[in-house]
C-alpha cells in the first residue's frame, strides 16, 4: 500500500551543524503520527521539512528525498505555495492574525481562490470552524479580533485556518505546549475527530499525549530516528534501549 | 563614621540636583526660545491702519461704477490712476505726518479692493482703513524711531490695529508691511509633496527588501552601510549633490520645488528606511509563519500581513522624517531656493522658496520691520512642526504593539 | 504632452490593463476546472505592471535627461551661433530663453534670449512628441506581450512576484546610487579644484580669504586650516562643553531618579527641543545670544569682543545637541545589566556613587560613541553658524573672537552669483568633500565603538 508521505534518507543542516541524520519515515493517510523525543532532538526540524517551512531559514539545507503522494516536494517543479496549501501547519504558540475571526479563516481560501463568491467563502468559514469545534463558541462574534480569544480557542482557530484551505496533511508542532489541561483535552479530542479526513503528524514533548492521540510514534534522539512503529509497541515493548530509557523517564 | 555618611548623603543630594538642574535648564532654554519668538512674532500677525478720508467725487478718476460692474472691471480700474488719488488723499489728510509717505506701499491696494467690492463708493466721500508704513507700524506697536513716535502721538486715535490678512495670503516683498508667508508656505507644501511621493515608497520598499528578502551577501552589506551613512551625512552635502547632479548635470530648473523635493527626498529616505526596518522587525515572526503555513507566498506574507502591521511605525518614522525635511534650510540654499520670489509658485517647476529659507532671508534684512515678521514666520513653522510631531507621538501611542 | 500628463495617462492605461487581464483570465478559466497556480487578479496585475512599468521607467529617465537634450538641440541651431562660449552669461541667456519659451517670463534682459525662445519652444515640442511616441510604444508593447501570456496554466503570481522583487531591489539600490552620486560629484568637482589649487596649499595653508583670489597663485588665499580650526572649535569644543554635561546629567536623572510619570512628559519635551529647526536656533543665536555674549564680554573687560563670536554659535549648537547626547546616553545606561547596579547598591553604595563608579564607567563606550556621533552632527550643522558665526577666518583660541566654519564657507561660496567653474565655487566642493570624509570617519568609528559595546552586554 502506498503511503501519504515517504521520507527517505533525509539530512538537514543548519550551516555546518547537522540537525537531522539519515531519517527515513513513511506516514499513512489514516493515521495520527506522533514525533516524540527530548527537546533539541530534531523532531520539529524534521516536521518543518515536510512542508518546506525550513526554506524560510536562510542557513538551512535539506538533503534526501521526501515525497507527497509520490511527488518529490523538493523538486524544482514543486510550487512551495501549493505544497503548503496541501500540507497545512499548526504552530507551537497559537498565532492568529491580528484580524477578525472570519478573516483569519477566510484568508487561506481567498489567496488560493477556493471560493468564487462571498456565499461560498461563508460556507468554507463555517465548515472549517465547525470542524475545528469552534463554531458554536464564535458564531456570534465572527468580526471580533482573533487575538481576543482564549489560548485554547486561538489554537482551534489556527486549526480551522489550516483546514480552510482543504489540506491533505496537517502538521502540528507541539500544539498544546502553551495551553492549560482543559484546552489541551479539547485539542486532543479534535485531533481524534479529524483523524481519517486528514493525515496528521503531531510533534509533542508529552509522551502521554502521544500515547493518547496517535497510532504511530517516532522517537527522535540527537537528530536521529531511533525507533518508529505502532504507538502501542513503542510504549509497551520498545526495541531500543534509548527508547526505553526515554519513556521511563531516565532523561528528557 | 556618622559624619562620613552625612557627607555621602550630601554628595548624593548634590548629584541629584545637578541632574534635575540639567533638565530644568534645557527646558528653560526651550521655553525662553519659544516665549521670545511668541513675544516678538505676535505683533507680526498685526498691522497698523490709519483712517484715510478719500473724496472720490473730487478725485479725477477716469472710471465709472458702471464700468467696474462689467467683466472688464479690473482693466478699467487698473488704468484709472487710483494710486495717485490715494497719494493725494494722504497728502491732504496728513500734511504734517509725511503725506503719502505715511502709508504702506500696499495701501492703495486696499482702496482698490474696497472699490471693487462696492463700485458705488466712487460717487461718495468715504473713510477707508489702510496700512501705514513700517516705521509708524513699529512705533505704534512698541518702540520706534523718535520721528515715528512723534507721528504716532500726533495721529492719536486715527490709528488702529488689526489682523494682517495679507501676511497669510502674500509672498515676499521688500516692504515689511506687505510681506506674506503664503508664497513660502506653498513652496514648502509643494516641496514636501515631491519629497513624500519619492521618499515614502522608495523608503518603505527598501526597508521591506532589506528586512524580509535580502540575502546576506556583500551587496546587501553595501546597501546597509550606504543607508546608515546617508542618515548621518550633513544635510548641506545633499545640497551639494543637488547642485552638482540635478542642476548642473541634468539641467533641471533652479529654485524649483521639484529639485528641492528630490534633494530632500534623498535626505529623508534613509530616515524612513531605518524607522521602517525597526517597525518591520517588531512584527512577530509567528505572523509570518502563520501566513506561510496556509500557503501564502513570501510577497503575499509581506503585503497582506507584515506591511499593514508595521504601517503605524513606518508612518511615525515618515512623519518625523518629513518634519525634519520641512525644517531643513541648508541644502535648499545650495540649489538656489534663496532667490527673492514675489509670487507664490504655481507648479513644481516654478521658482519658489520654502518657509525656513524665507525665515533665513527675512532674518538677514536690515529693515527693523522684518524682525517681527521673521518671528511670526517662525511661529507658523513651529506650529506645523509641533502638529506633525504631535501626530507622530499620537500614532506611536495609539498603535503601540498589541501582541 | 508633458512628462506629468504622460505619467497619468500611463497610470490610467495600467488600470485598464488590470481589468482586461483579469477579465481574460476569468473567461479562460470558466471553461476548465481544477486548481490554478494564480488567481484572475494576479493576471490583472501582470498585465497592469507590464503596461505601466516600461513607460514609467522611460519617463523617469526622460525627466532627468531631456532638459539637457533640449538645450543641446537649441545650441545646435544657427541662432545660437552667437552665444558666448562658456560661463555664467551663456547659462543665463539659455535659462532666460527657456523661461520665455515656457511662458514663465515675459521680457528678457538679453536680446539673444528673445531670439532663442522660439527655437527653445520648437525643440521642447519636438522632444515632447518623441517622449509621447516612445511611451506609447512601450506601453502598447508591454500590454501586448503580457496580454498574450494570460493563459490558465500561466504562473502569473510567480511572474508578478518576480517583478515586485525587482522593484524592491531597485528601491534599495537608490541608497547606493545616492551615496555614489555624493561621492562622485564631490570627487569630480574637487578634482577640478585641485587642478587649480595645490592640495597642500588647501589642506595646510593658514590664510583664507576667497573674495580676492590671485589667478597666479590661487592657493595663497585658499588655505583651509582656519576653517578646520573654527569648525573644530565651535562644533567639537564649545558645543560639546555644553552638550555633554547637560545631556549626560539629564539622561542620568531621567533613567535613575525620575519617576515614570515625570519621565513620560520630559522625554517628549526633549524631543521637541530636538525637533526645532536649525534656522530657528540660528535666528535665536544671532538675535538674542550673540549680543548677550558680546555684552557679557564687554562687561568682563574684553573690549574687542565680536558680535559674531564663536561662543554664541557654539553655545546654541550645544543646546541643539543636548537631546541627541541625552538619548544616546539614555540607551547606553539602559543597556548596562541591572545586576551590576544591584551589586553596587547591595554593598551599601549610594545611588550617585553607583552611577559614577559603576554605571557610567560600564556605559562609557556607548556614551563615547554617542558623543562622536554628536560631534559629527555638530560640525556638519550649517544654519546656526551661517546666521550667528562670522565669515572672517581667524585662527584663535579666544571664544569671544569671530571664527568661521567649513559649512558657513560652503554657503557663502555658493550663494554669490559667481561662475560655476571658478576656483571659488569649486572650493566649496573641496570643503564639502573634506566635511563628508570627516563625518564619515567619525560615524564609522562611533558605530564600531557602539557595536562592540552592545555585543559586550548582549
Amino acid at each position: 500500500m502506498s503511503h501519504k508521505i515517504n521520507a527517505h534518507n533525509v539530512n538537514v543542516f543548519y550551516g555546518e551543524k547537522q540537525a537531522i541524520r539519515n531519517v527515513s519515515i513513511d506516514v499513512d493517510q489514516e493515521d495520527v503520527t506522533a514525533f516524540i523525543g527530548p527537546s533539541g532532538c530534531g523532531k520539529s526540524t524534521f516536521l518543518r521539512t515536510l512542508n518546506r517551512m525550513n526554506d524560510t531559514v536562510a542557513s538551512a539545507r535539506v538533503e534526501g528525498d521526501i515525497r507527497l503522494d509520490g511527488e518529490d516536494i523538493y523538486s524544482k517543479d514543486m510550487d512551495v505555495v501549493q505544497l503548503r496549501a496541501r500540507v497545512g501547519m499548526v504552530f507551537q504558540k497559537p498565532n492568529p492574525f491580528p484580524k477578525s475571526i472570519y478573516e483569519n479563516v477566510a484568508y487561506g481560501p481567498r489567496i488560493h481562490g477556493l471560493a468564487s463568491g462571498k456565499a461560498e467563502l461563508d460556507t468554507i468559514v463555517e465548515q472549517s470552524l465547525t470542524r475545528a469545534g469552534l463554531w458554536s463558541e464564535v458564531k456570534d462574534r465572527l468580526s471580533d479580533s482573533g487575538t481576543a480569544l482564549s489560548g485554547g480557542q486561538q489554537q482551534r482557530l489556527c486549526i480551522a485556518r489550516a483546514i480552510a484551505v482543504d489540506p491533505e496533511v496537517i502538521l502540528m508542532d507541539e500544539p498544546c505546549s502553551a495551553l492549560d489541561p482543559i484546552a489541551t483535552a479539547r485539542i486532543e479530542e479534535l485531533i481524534h475527530d479529524l483523524r481519517g479526513r486528514y493525515a496528521i503528524v503531531i510533534v509533542t514533548h508529552n509522551m502521554q499525549q502521544a500515547a493518547r492521540v496517535s497510532q504511530k510514534t517516532a522517537f527522535f534522539h540527537l537528530g536521529e530516528l531511533v525507533e518508529y512503529g505502532d504507538t502501542n509497541d513503542i510504549f509497551t515493548n520498545p526495541r531500543e534501549q534509548r527508547t526505553t530509557d526515554y519513556i521511563t523517564g531516565r532523561y528528557g | 563614621m556618622r559624619r562620613r555618611i552625612a557627607r555621602r548623603y550630601a554628595a548624593e543630594r548634590r548629584f541629584r540636583w545637578l541632574g534635575l538642574g540639567a533638565i530644568v535648564l534645557s527646558a528653560a532654554f526651550l521655553f525662553f526660545l519659544i516665549i521670545t519668538m511668541v513675544m516678538q512674532g505676535a505683533a507680526g500677525f498685526l498691522e497698523t491702519r490709519v483712517q484715510l478720508p478719500i473724496d472720490f467725487r473730487a478725485a479725477e478718476l477716469n472710471v465709472t461704477p458702471e464700468q467696474l460692474r462689467g467683466d472688464r472691471g479690473d482693466l478699467a480700474l487698473a488704468g484709472a490712476g487710483l494710486e495717485g488719488v490715494v497719494d493725494a488723499a494722504a497728502g491732504a489728510a496728513f500734511p504734517t505726518a509725511g503725506g503719502a509717505e505715511l502709508l504702506s506701499d500696499g495701501a492703495w491696494l486696499r482702496v482698490r479692493n474696497a472699490v471693487k467690492a462696492n463700485p458705488a463708493l466712487l460717487r461718495q466721500q468715504v473713510v477707508i482703513d489702510v496700512p501705514v508704513n513700517s516705521d509708524v507700524d513699529m512705533a505704534f506697536k512698541r518702540a520706534g524711531t523718535p520721528a515715528a513716535e512723534r507721528i504716532v502721538s500726533a495721529m492719536g486715535d486715527r490709528l488702529s490695529s488689526g489682523l494682517n490678512h495679507d501676511f497669510f495670503g502674500g509672498a515676499d516683498s521688500s516692504d515689511p508691511t506687505r510681506v506674506g508667508i503664503w508664497g513660502a508656505l506653498k513652496g514648502s507644501l509643494l516641496t514636501m509633496l515631491v519629497t513624500l511621493l519619492i521618499a515614502f515608497p522608495v523608503g518603505v520598499l527598501s526597508a521591506l527588501y532589506l528586512e524580509e528578502y535580502a540575502p546576506r551577501n556583500r551587496w546587501t552589506d553595501l546597501i546597509e552601510v550606504s543607508i546608515n551613512n546617508l542618515a548621518a551625512v550633513p544635510s548641506i552635502i545633499f545640497g551639494l549633490l543637488g547642485l552638482a547632479v540635478f542642476l548642473n548635470t541634468f539641467g533641471l530648473p533652479r529654485s524649483a520645488p521639484i529639485v528641492g523635493g528630490l534633494t530632500l527626498a534623498l535626505m529623508t529616505m534613509p530616515v524612513i528606511v531605518i524607522a521602517g526596518r525597526n517597525a518591520i522587525k517588531a512584527v512577530p515572526p509567528s505572523i509570518r509563519d502563520a501566513a506561510l503555513g496556509v500557503g501564502a507566498s513570501p510577497v503575499q506574507v509581506v503585503f497582506h500581513h507584515v506591511l499593514p502591521l508595521a504601517l503605524p511605525g513606518i508612518l511615525t518614522g515618515t512623519i518625523i522624517g518629513m518634519a525634519r525635511a520641512l525644517g531643513e534650510t541648508a541644502p535648499l540654499l545650495m540649489i538656489g531656493m534663496r532667490a527673492f520670489i514675489a509670487a507664490p509658485p504655481e507648479g513644481l517647476t516654478d521658482p519658489a522658496t520654502v518657509l525656513p529659507v524665507q525665515i533665513f532671508l527675512w532674518s538677514d534684512e536690515v529693515a527693523r520691520g522684518f524682525v517681527e515678521k521673521t518671528s511670526a514666520a517662525i511661529i507658523v513653522l513651529l506650529v506645523f512642526l509641533l502638529a506633525m510631531n504631535g501626530l507622530a507621538i499620537y500614532l506611536r501611542n495609539r498603535f503601540e504593539t498589541r501582541w | 504632452m508633458s512628462v506629468g500628463a504622460l505619467f497619468f495617462v500611463v497610470i490610467v492605461l495600467g488600470l485598464i490593463g488590470w481589468f482586461v487581464g483579469r477579465a481574460r483570465a476569468i473567461a479562460l478559466r470558466s471553461s476548465r476546472t481544477g486548481r490554478f497556480s494564480a488567481l484572475p487578479g494576479h493576471h490583472g496585475w501582470f498585465v497592469a505592471l507590464w503596461t505601466t512599468l516600461p513607460p514609467l521607467l522611460f519617463l523617469a529617465i526622460w525627466f532627468f535627461v531631456s532638459p539637457a537634450m533640449v538645450t543641446d538641440a537649441v545650441i545646435a541651431t544657427p541662432q545660437a551661433a552667437s552665444l558666448p562660449p562658456t560661463g555664467f552669461e551663456r547659462s543665463a541667456i539659455l535659462s532666460e530663453a527657456r523661461n520665455l519659451a515656457r511662458g514663465e517670463a515675459f521680457g528678457a534682459f538679453h536680446d539673444l534670449s528673445e531670439v532663442l525662445a522660439p527655437a527653445y519652444a520648437a525643440a521642447q515640442r519636438r522632444f515632447d512628441w518623441i517622449a509621447t511616441a516612445l511611451a506609447a510604444i512601450l506601453a502598447f508593447a508591454g500590454f501586448a506581450f503580457s496580454y498574450l501570456r494570460v493563459r490558465p496554466q500561466f504562473g502569473a503570481r510567480t511572474a508578478v512576484e518576480r517583478i515586485v522583487m525587482l522593484l524592491l531591489l531597485g528601491a534599495s539600490l537608490i541608497a547606493i546610487l545616492t551615496t555614489f552620486g555624493i561621492v562622485a560629484s564631490l570627487l569630480f568637482e574637487s578634482a577640478r579644484f585641485f587642478s587649480i589649487v595645490p592640495l597642500i596649499d588647501f589642506l595646510f595653508g593658514t590664510h583664507w580669504s576667497p573674495q580676492v583670489i590671485d589667478p597666479r597663485d590661487p592657493g595663497a588665499n585658499l588655505g583651509a586650516v582656519p576653517l578646520f580650526w573654527g569648525t573644530f572649535f565651535i562644533g567639537a569644543v564649545i558645543a560639546m562643553l555644553v552638550a555633554i554635561p547637560f545631556g549626560l546629567m539629564s539622561a542620568i536623572y531621567l533613567t535613575q531618579y525620575a519617576k515614570l510619570s515625570t519621565r513620560r512628559w520630559i522625554k517628549p519635551l526633549l524631543e521637541v527641543l530636538a525637533g526645532v529647526p536649525t534656522v530657528v536656533y540660528g535666528y535665536f543665536a544671532a538675535l538674542t545670544v550673540a549680543p548677550a555674549v558680546r555684552d557679557f564680554a564687554v562687561m568682563i573687560g574684553i573690549r574687542w569682543a565680536s558680535s559674531e563670536s564663536a561662543l554664541a554659535a557654539g553655545l546654541v549648537m550645544g543646546v541643539m545637541i543636548i537631546p541627541f547626547v541625552s538619548s544616546i546616553a539614555d540607551d547606553s545606561l539602559a543597556a548596562v545589566p541591572s545586576s551590576m547596579r544591584d551589586g553596587s547598591l547591595a554593598m551599601g553604595a549610594t545611588p550617585s556613587e553607583t552611577i559614577r563608579k559603576v554605571l557610567v564607567p560600564a556605559a562609557l563606550p556607548g556614551i563615547v560613541g554617542g558623543v562622536l556621533l554628536a560631534v559629527s552632527r555638530a560640525i556638519g550643522e550649517t544654519m546656526i553658524v551661517v546666521m550667528a558665526a562670522s565669515g572672517v577666518a581667524t585662527l584663535t583660541l579666544n571664544p569671544f573672537a569671530s571664527t568661521t566654519t567649513v559649512t558657513k564657507q560652503i554657503v557663502d561660496l555658493l550663494t554669490g552669483e559667481a561662475e560655476f567653474d571658478s576656483a571659488k565655487t569649486l572650493a566649496a566642493f573641496a570643503l564639502g568633500l573634506t566635511l563628508f570624509v570627516i563625518t564619515l570617519l567619525l560615524n564609522i568609528v562611533a558605530l564600531i565603538v557602539v557595536k562592540r559595546y552592545r555585543e559586550a552586554y548582549d
